[in-house]
């Protein structure tokens, strides 16, 4: 997973905080940064993609790693 | 937006700890996706907006509730518990232990209360709609709800959800 501008890490968040908190932070931050959200709801994995599509910002990377999800979302707009 | 801005429109018309649920996190999931969300609480729902709630469940009719133990190992826990319904809602003082090991399973798996849901909500700017005739039929007063809730009528929320993609009775 490439460089993040910014980390949030949701684990131990239960839906709707994950996505609640990535929208958030994406709103903190400025056009073309990344964000690197980690996750161990694995409902995130629709919901980001679901987000993303929604929101229209890019979802770079999704993925399962040792009970963890992690995605990388670029700020669009 | 690309696309222009979904609205969803929600009535929560029902008070306890598990019914408050689902208006809230739909709301703030809508939301967090830069939807245009208002709800309007009604009937049971309205008490949902006070500052001071305290929702609680009932096993009372409530058939399908599995009965869990919040604490111990792993496999206790996922033991659903077989008591029947007309029993559980009958033991005095079993909504009270209902509720509060509700509140330690919901907080043991990382759900956030409604409480703070609901402040959620507000942060991301969800209209609320305050029912007034409820509050009329049941004695509110306006000084006990939430100031961002707006007190209005049936036809009020109707002319917020006449454009919602999603519009939802809970």
């Amino acid at each position: 997973m490439g460089i993040a501008t910014k980390v949030l890490d949701c684990s131990g968040l239960m839906c709707p905080m994950p996505v609640v908190k990535t929208a958030k932070a994406i709103k903190e931050m400025v056009l073309g940064d990344t964000l690197e959200m980690i996750s161990t709801d694995p409902g995130s994995m629709p919901d980001m993609k679901a987000w993303a599509n929604q929101t229209r910002h890019e979802l770079l990377e999704s993925r399962a790693e040792e009970g963890k999800f992690r995605f990388l979302i670029k700020k669009t707009h | 937006m690309a696309h222009g801005t979904n609205k969803l429109a929600l009535i929560a018309s029902k008070g306890t700890l598990d019914w408050a649920y689902p208006p809230f996190i739909l709301a703030t999931a809508a939301a967090a996706m830069g939807w245009d969300v208002g709800i309007f609480f009604t009937f049971y729902g309205l008490p949902l907006l006070k500052k001071d709630f305290k929702a609680s469940v009932s096993a009372l009719g409530n058939t399908a509730m599995p009965m869990k133990m919040p604490f111990g190992p792993e496999g206790f826990q996922n033991i659903n518990w077989p008591i029947p319904n007309v029993i559980m809602a009958n033991i005095p003082g079993f909504e009270t232990m209902a509720t509060s090991m509700m509140k330690q399973t919901f907080k043991n798996k990382g759900v956030a209360t409604v409480e703070e849901l609901r402040q959620t909500a507000i942060d991301l700017d969800v209209k609320m709609i305050a029912c007034q005739m409820t509050m009329d039929v049941f004695g509110f007063k306006k000084e006990e709800f939430i100031p961002e809730a707006d007190i209005a009528g049936a036809a009020a929320f109707l002319a917020f959800a006449s454009d919602a993609n999603v519009s939802l009775f809970v």
